[in-house]
């Protein structure tokens, strides 16, 4: 079985979601949340437009579109979450989310 | 330089953390499992595209899918960008100019040739948007470098601080792109239904009011915070707001 | 030259994995923005391979451009924040 370019790269979408996923869930720290937040998105994006690579002779372009407003998106939300952390941290004075892997585990 | 200024994040293996892993690999297996069971070929919606492409006014399908069959999206889209500047806006001020250090003469020298053409390059992705890869967006991004590049170089105070040219430019391409969007149905067609002689010429109207606000709002974010206005940074130094 | 495209695809989405991971795990945030944003310049090839350069365009523009600048104004605004509240712990002398 010869691995097809759209399966490789779906793939990789799935895994770049699970690791985005992972550090949002394991990472304390805000900014990190927020890169992890654009790793999941990245990989959703990846995972559409290999979808959308099936297609012959071109590739379907409604996906595409969606991904385009999705970057443009993503960055505002960046930008959003940014100013958010930034709050928290004026108010609480740090931007770690505090740990308490006690109860938890 | 171990352990930068306190920003240590724990990345120990913690049995909360392995039980997380576990989960998340769960996750992704079963992913995984349903998109290697997708069949091998598909056309999705390529086939329906492509046959509309001669009546949506432009020859990129993207942008025909981005501006055309997927209007409300798009609009929708633009309005989600405001929301975003009016979020941070209400979050934070920025920071006044005095936080900056002053533009060193290489990065300024470096400006005076690089900002033109960015500028260019802005207008002539727009254009080609018609017809290659490229519109709206990807100019937007690019005058927004251009004023993240200003804001750098403490260059910007004209800009953010004229608040009612300010406001307009921001809500520019929303209004334009929701007058259009009504506009047509005066024509007796549904909303954001071009009609078919003029879809090309209205398309590009909306990209370029889009372009601006898109720019604006992507810089607006860069700077972070609601500029001060004369008034506001006088009654904030009273306040003793922004302590440096 | 079908099995050279299958190389070039093994390397491209390894290196998006790795650079992914290290992102979001180095120690200095510095670093993982930096990585970040190497990533979303690699984003933009993967794009190209996928016959969707219109993303491309606007990844590269947007994706790891404006992305990146913001990020690092926020980690800018986040020592600042910390040095002023502690200032005897402050990098500076």
């Amino acid at each position: 079985m010869t691995l097809e370019p759209y399966l490789l790269y779906a793939l990789a979408g799935v895994g770049l979601f699970a690791i985005g996923l992972y550090a949002l869930i394991a990472r304390t720290h805000l900014l990190r949340k927020i890169l992890a937040l654009n790793v999941m998105g990245t990989g959703v994006f990846l995972f559409l437009v290999a979808i959308a690579y099936r297609s012959e002779p071109v590739a379907d372009p409604v996906p595409q579109a969606m991904v385009l407003t999705g970057i443009v998106v993503s960055v505002c939300a960046t930008g959003l979450a940014l100013a958010l952390a930034h709050r928290v941290q004026t108010t609480t004075g740090r931007m770690v989310l505090p740990e308490n892997d006690e109860s938890g585990a | 330089m171990n352990a930068p200024d306190g920003i240590t994040d724990d990345t120990r293996l913690t049995p909360l953390r392995l039980i997380i892993m576990l989960f998340v690999l769960t996750l992704a297996g079963a992913l995984g499992w349903a998109v290697c069971s997708l069949p091998e070929y598909s056309s999705g919606l390529a086939v329906t595209a492509l046959a509309e492409l001669s009546n949506s006014g432009v020859l990129n399908p993207v942008t025909a899918a981005v501006l055309n069959y997927r209007g409300y999206d798009t609009l929708l889209e633009i309005a989600v960008l405001l929301l975003a500047v009016i979020g941070v806006w209400s979050l934070a001020q920025a920071e006044p100019p005095a936080a900056f250090e002053p533009a060193s003469p290489v990065l300024l020298s470096f400006m005076r040739i690089v900002l033109p053409l960015m500028i260019l390059i802005a207008g002539y992705l727009l254009w080609i948007g018609s017809f290659a890869p490229g519109g709206a967006f990807q100019g937007g991004a690019v005058l927004a470098g251009v004023l993240v590049l200003l804001r750098l170089s403490n260059q910007d105070f004209a800009i953010w601080s004229h608040e009612v040219w300010l406001r307009f430019c921001l809500v520019l391409g929303l209004s334009v792109f929701i007058a259009v969007a009504v506009g047509v149905m005066a024509g007796g067609g549904k909303l954001l239904e071009y009609p078919r002689a003029h879809a090309g010429m209205l398309i590009l109207l909306i990209e370029s009011a889009a372009l601006i606000s898109i720019a604006l709002t992507l810089a607006a974010l860069f700077v972070g915070g609601r500029a001060l206005s004369d008034e506001d940074s006088s009654s904030a130094s009273e306040n003793g707001v922004q302590p440096k | 030259m079908n099995s050279l495209q299958t190389v070039f695809d093994l390397v491209l989405v390894l290196a998006l994995l790795w650079l992914a991971w290290h992102a979001l795990a180095a120690a200095d945030l510095f670093k993982g923005i930096v990585l970040f944003i190497a990533f979303g310049l690699l984003m933009a090839l993967a794009w190209m391979r996928l016959r969707a350069p219109d993303i491309a365009l606007a990844e590269a523009a947007v994706g790891s451009g404006i992305t990146g600048a913001l990020l690092l104004s926020g980690l800018a605004r986040l020592r600042r924040l910390e040095r002023s509240a502690q200032p005897h712990i402050g990098r500076e002398p």
